[in-house]
């Protein structure tokens, strides 16, 4: 798999990272060398196989429904940016 | 209403449907889902995405989801699984929405609607369980939004139909027809003032005839019935009117301004819809057993289209008034239980569809917040039936029940609103009315046959409205007759 | 008390030889004056004292578990109320967490004593420390050699006598490839049976946390207390129940461990080879039947699970957006501007990398020729795992190509990186337990570690055979203070 530049930069946009021309050069690089040598998995038929997805076997985990007290509103804002009227604060959101 | 019948366009409707499941606690953590708290109280690291912390799935919420399938004549996914559908949105505190793309737990139903051309399908195309978001509060003047997680891991059921809808009509008729489902099955109250139940409009129109589809465009997130006709009507002239001036109707995700009447697309990014879903390694996958879809199949009630039958059949009500009745839970078991508590089935229908519903509607309120007891209802229908009070009482007594649910019979007798029971204090009476109108007397016996009418009213009105008006009218047509 | 193991130190506390305000002190101490030299902790708990003297009310009042009054060192990426907790990145600097890992409140109900939060690869993506943001952390045997990654801190504490145990977690060997180059034990244990509730996830379907100390029964005086099911944790076991300090026989006899030829190949230092031969054959002496077998898929591994990780990782990274806690950039112009800029400055180019990666391997188009393919690879290596076990008790294997490289040689190249990990990865796809143990020295002196892997739920049998081979040797009472004293 070759990776180009509108590739890292779309991929970069997903991930919500900005990366300076040189990071972007690099990481092109990078990726494309680490994705050519994951293609190795290609060797592998694997068409019956269904992918295993978690590994301990167990299933069925439930809570029941009964409420807790939550927990302090502080608690949840002390390592906000910006606090204000009891919620976190951001610059507006446009739609 | 469905003016575009005859531009030579059809409409095709598909609906995603959120629904609120009314849980005590959410989703993934025990936090409380009470509506209307204080922003960021209903909160802990779980629902505000904290670092390290892991979800643990609400036994209810898998409950309801199966109950909500099997009521819509879905297939259940007995080996199902969550996934994690990832976007960043500040209403989103792990940036990713725990969701189900893969294997969602229901698949494959329908439910029937009262359609535009006779009874119709809609087709279910899955029914998943996912988290809410929290609610994002825009300040124009400071250019800031505020974030408050209290609704964040609400749990919801999204029920995506397929695009089976010709008309605003046909979807009114099928969320009705969702609304009353998931009242009766206590999965969600739906209440679409608070948000519990929303809609998105997947509408697309094209030459009547045409086998392909055309553009589709989706209005998000309405929750009033009224919005979302509207809307739909908007929607389905804008695309008509576009293609009429040789245009192309965009796939864009739209909003509905309900105030100005106006929808508009919102501003479209490129990555919006590579959402990188992948099973939620967090949850543990879940193994429905034969032997517990039986057991939720086990408790699902009667619901309103069996309760609609039942009522024709049992009760001999119409078919329009047994479809009044049960399209809200509440007041299907209000009906029943005044008839079980011997009220005249007929009467307790009359009584809830007629001056209920009315003095409901005038306040724009739910059956559900209805105070009154069957007991006082059933002991009015009786007053009636037992010729105590007439019907004019009746309805001034009914509204005393509905405002402050009085006992009838003590009220009844504590007003002296009994009808006259006397036929001697009566006959003195008209005897007294007839001699004090000789012009009316005349009237009538010159033909004017009207004029009895209003010898009646004198009548009931000297009563103060006690009297059995049938009787009082037999009586003085009795003496009028006999005096000419 | 220096180098001690949690049970000499169990031992001495119950004989009244010492208390938990001591020992706390005692370690503090060493802390403060030695490691400047190591960087191994990037917090130090100034409560330390105070709760020792807690903890020693609750000894006089008869308290007694595995870890009651012993120090523990604690990685940077488990949540702790009164510590930051960093995942040694930016992107965390200053995080209070509002809430306790539930191994955190194991270890408080037993009453050990938190020393502080160690060092490690951002986000625990490196095999070196390097990719610290708070500096590097130097191996105790060569400082100017890496002590392994990323639970490097926690190796690094342990082996310079700065704590006698140490949580850490592992994705891909993150406990077991720094325990090999320090001359430590330690053990990923099942995916599944310690709580990962407070673990700040790298990869969700593959983390856990697990003990780094100095010997095999130190790893069981810790998954004693913190090991179990967690109401918190879904994946966590509910019907498995380990009794550790049982299950220390150091009897082997008649155990059958397979020896995967293909895995002493090509790629794989001579000394390690030598010194894996060396401890098949003490195996074999105390009584366990050797058997040479071909495991197949080795070279699947890395890149199926370096698909899988960044993909978990890219999303388990996503909630790091400068708004709710953690770093928080200034001078942004709108809501996008402040994600951009959080993330752009608080992630480092390792982590950027994983992130970039993860989320190409998810994007549309891409997801069933990489993620998807990947899950398959991962079921197919299980498979082959589960053919194994049902031949051995347990897999012996080395732990790293290499003795512990210098530092600044790996980060260069990251791909080459990667390969390093061909030994450990296997373990944490398919959710077994392994666990690191030292065998030996290269001719520089620095230390070498052997992996034993074990089947699922076998922790205690593996702890076991780690037990009984440390019963009849001393690779693991070697120390970086006593190889200068000698």
């Amino acid at each position: 798999m070759e990776i180009d530049a509108k590739m890292v930069e779309y991929v970069a946009e997903l991930a919500k990272l900005r990366l300076s021309e040189p990071e972007k050069a690099a990481m092109q690089q990078d990726l494309t060398k680490v994705l050519q040598y994951m293609d190795v998995l290609n060797q592998l038929d694997t068409a019956d196989v269904p992918p295993l997805t978690h590994v301990s076997g167990v299933e069925n985990v439930f809570r029941e429904d009964e409420a807790k007290p939550s927990f302090g509103r502080e608690k949840i804002l002390q390592n906000a940016i910006a606090v204000e009227d009891g919620c976190f604060k951001v610059p507006q959101t446009v739609e | 209403m469905s003016g575009y019948k005859n531009t030579g366009y059809e409409v095709v409707i598909g609906l995603e449907v959120h629904v609120e499941l009314n849980t005590a606690t959410k989703i993934f953590c025990n936090c409380s889902t009470a509506f209307g708290a204080e922003p960021n109280t209903h909160v802990c690291p779980v629902c505000s995405g904290m670092p390290g912390v892991l979800p643990v799935l609400n036994r209810k919420v898998l409950e309801k989801a199966v109950a909500a399938g099997l009521a819509t004549n879905c297939t259940i996914t007995q080996q199902c699984k969550f996934d994690r559908k990832n976007y960043f949105y500040p209403d989103l505190p792990k940036a990713y929405q725990t969701s189900q793309l893969y294997l969602p737990i229901c698949r494959n139903g329908y439910v029937e609607i009262e359609g535009d051309d006779g009874p119709k399908k809609v087709r279910i195309h899955q029914i998943h369980m996912e988290e809410d978001a929290g609610k994002l509060n825009h300040d124009a003047k400071s250019g800031s939004t505020l974030i408050d997680y209290n609704r964040c891991g609400v749990p919801l059921l999204e029920i995506v139909s397929e695009p089976d809808m010709r008309s605003a009509a046909e979807v009114q008729a099928y969320l009705e027809k969702l609304k009353s489902t998931m009242e009766y099955l206590n999965v969600s109250d739906c209440k679409m003032q608070e948000g519990s139940m929303r809609a998105d409009v997947n509408l697309s129109v094209r030459r009547v005839g045409d086998p392909e589809l055309g553009t589709r465009t989706e209005t998000k997130n309405m929750n009033s019935f009224k919005a979302i006709a509207r809307s739909i009507e908007y929607e389905i002239f804008r695309q008509i009117e576009v293609l009429e001036d040789g245009g192309r109707v965009q796939q864009e995700t739209r909003r509905w301004d309900d105030e100005k009447g106006i929808g508009y697309a919102m501003r479209s990014k490129e990555d919006a819809h590579d959402y990188r879903y992948f099973p939620e390694p967090d949850l543990a996958p879940i193994n429905i057993s034969d032997a517990y879809l039986a057991e939720i199949a086990a408790a699902i009630p009667e619901l309103p289209d069996q309760k609609k039958t039942r009522y024709v059949a049992d009760y001999k009500l119409s078919a329009y008034d047994a479809a009044q009745l049960t399209r809200s839970r509440y007041l299907a078991e209000l009906f029943e239980q005044t008839v079980v508590l011997g009220g005249d089935p007929k009467e307790a229908a009359n009584f809830l569809i007629g001056d209920c519903m009315r003095l409901l509607n005038a306040e724009g309120r739910e059956p559900e917040s209805l105070s009154f007891s069957p007991e006082n209802l059933a002991a009015l229908l009786k007053l009636v039936a037992a010729s105590t009070i007439n019907k004019t009482t009746a309805k001034a007594v009914f509204e005393k029940i509905y405002t402050e649910n009085i006992d009838p019979a003590a009220y009844v007798k504590a007003n002296g609103l009994e009808m006259l029971s006397d036929d001697s204090e009566l006959d003195s009476l008209i005897a007294d009315i007839v001699a004090a109108n000789p012009k009316s007397v005349a009237d009538y016996q010159g033909g004017k046959k009207a004029a009895a009418g209003f010898l009646v009213g004198q009548v009931m009105k000297a009563t103060k409205g006690k009297a059995d008006a049938a009787k009082v009218n037999a009586k003085l047509q009795e003496i009028l007759n006999k005096q000419a | 008390m220096r180098e001690k193991t949690a049970k000499e130190l169990r031992a001495a506390l119950k004989a009244g030889e010492t208390s938990a305000a001591a020992l706390a002190e005692c370690y503090l101490a060493k802390i403060a004056a030695e490691d400047a030299a190591y960087h191994a902790y990037n917090t130090i708990n100034e409560r330390a004292a105070a709760e020792a003297a807690a903890v020693d009310k609750r000894l006089a009042d008869g308290l007694d578990s595995p870890l009651a009054g012993v120090p523990v060192a604690i990685k940077d990426n488990i949540a702790t109320e009164t510590m930051p907790t960093t995942c040694s990145s930016k992107i965390l600097q200053g995080f209070m967490s509002p809430y306790n890992a539930t191994v955190i409140e194991k270890l408080a109900a037993a009453g050990a004593v938190l020393l502080g939060k160690t060092n490690m690869d951002e986000f625990a993506m490196g095999s070196t420390t390097e990719t610290s943001c708070t500096g590097v952390t130097k191996n105790p045997w060569d400082t100017a050699k890496v002590p392994g990654g990323s639970s490097g801190g926690s190796a690094a504490a342990v082996a310079a006598g700065l704590a006698p145990v140490a949580l850490g977690s592992d994705t891909g060997g993150s406990i077991r490839q720094p325990c090999a180059y320090c001359g430590l034990t330690g053990m990923k244990p099942t995916y599944g049976a310690v709580s990962r509730y407070g673990l700040l996830a790298y990869g969700s379907s593959l983390d856990q946390i697990g003990p780094i100390a100095h010997t095999a029964a130190d790893c069981a005086a810790v998954l004693q207390v913190i090991a179990g099911y967690d109401e918190k944790d879904s994946t966590s076991a509910k019907d498995v129940r380990f009794d550790f300090a049982a299950a220390l026989t150091g009897d082997i006899a008649g155990k059958k461990i397979g020896l995967p030829k293909n895995y002493l190949g090509e790629g794989l230092d001579a000394e390690i080879r030598a010194a894996i031969l060396a401890a098949a054959e003490q195996f074999a002496a105390l009584g366990a039947e050797i058997e040479e077998f071909e495991m197949p898929m080795l070279e699947y591994a890395v890149p199926a699970y370096y698909i899988i990780a960044s993909a978990e990782a890219s999303s388990n990274l996503s909630r790091y957006d400068g708004i709710k806690y953690g770093y928080h950039p200034e001078g942004f112009a709108d809501l996008e501007d402040l994600y951009l800029s959080a993330r752009s400055e608080g992630f480092g180019p390792e982590v950027k990398r994983r992130i970039m990666l993860g989320t190409f391997a998810l994007s549309s188009g891409y997801y069933d020729a990489y993620y998807q393919k990947a899950l398959k690879v991962r079921a197919l290596i299980r498979q082959n795992f589960d053919a194994a076990f049902a031949k051995y008790d347990a897999i012996i294997s080395p732990v790293a190509p290499t003795t512990a490289p210098r530092l600044g040689e790996s980060l260069s190249d990251p791909l080459a990186m990667y390969l390093s990990d061909i030994y450990t990865v296997a373990v944490n796809l398919v959710g077994i337990p392994a666990i690191s143990l030292p065998c030996g020295f290269d001719a520089a002196g620095m230390p070498i570690g052997m992996q034993l892997l074990g089947a699922m739920w076998s922790d205690d049998k593996l702890i076991d055979l780690a037990h009984a081979y440390q019963l009849h040797t001393d690779w693991h009472e070697k120390s970086p203070a006593r190889k200068e004293a000698e």
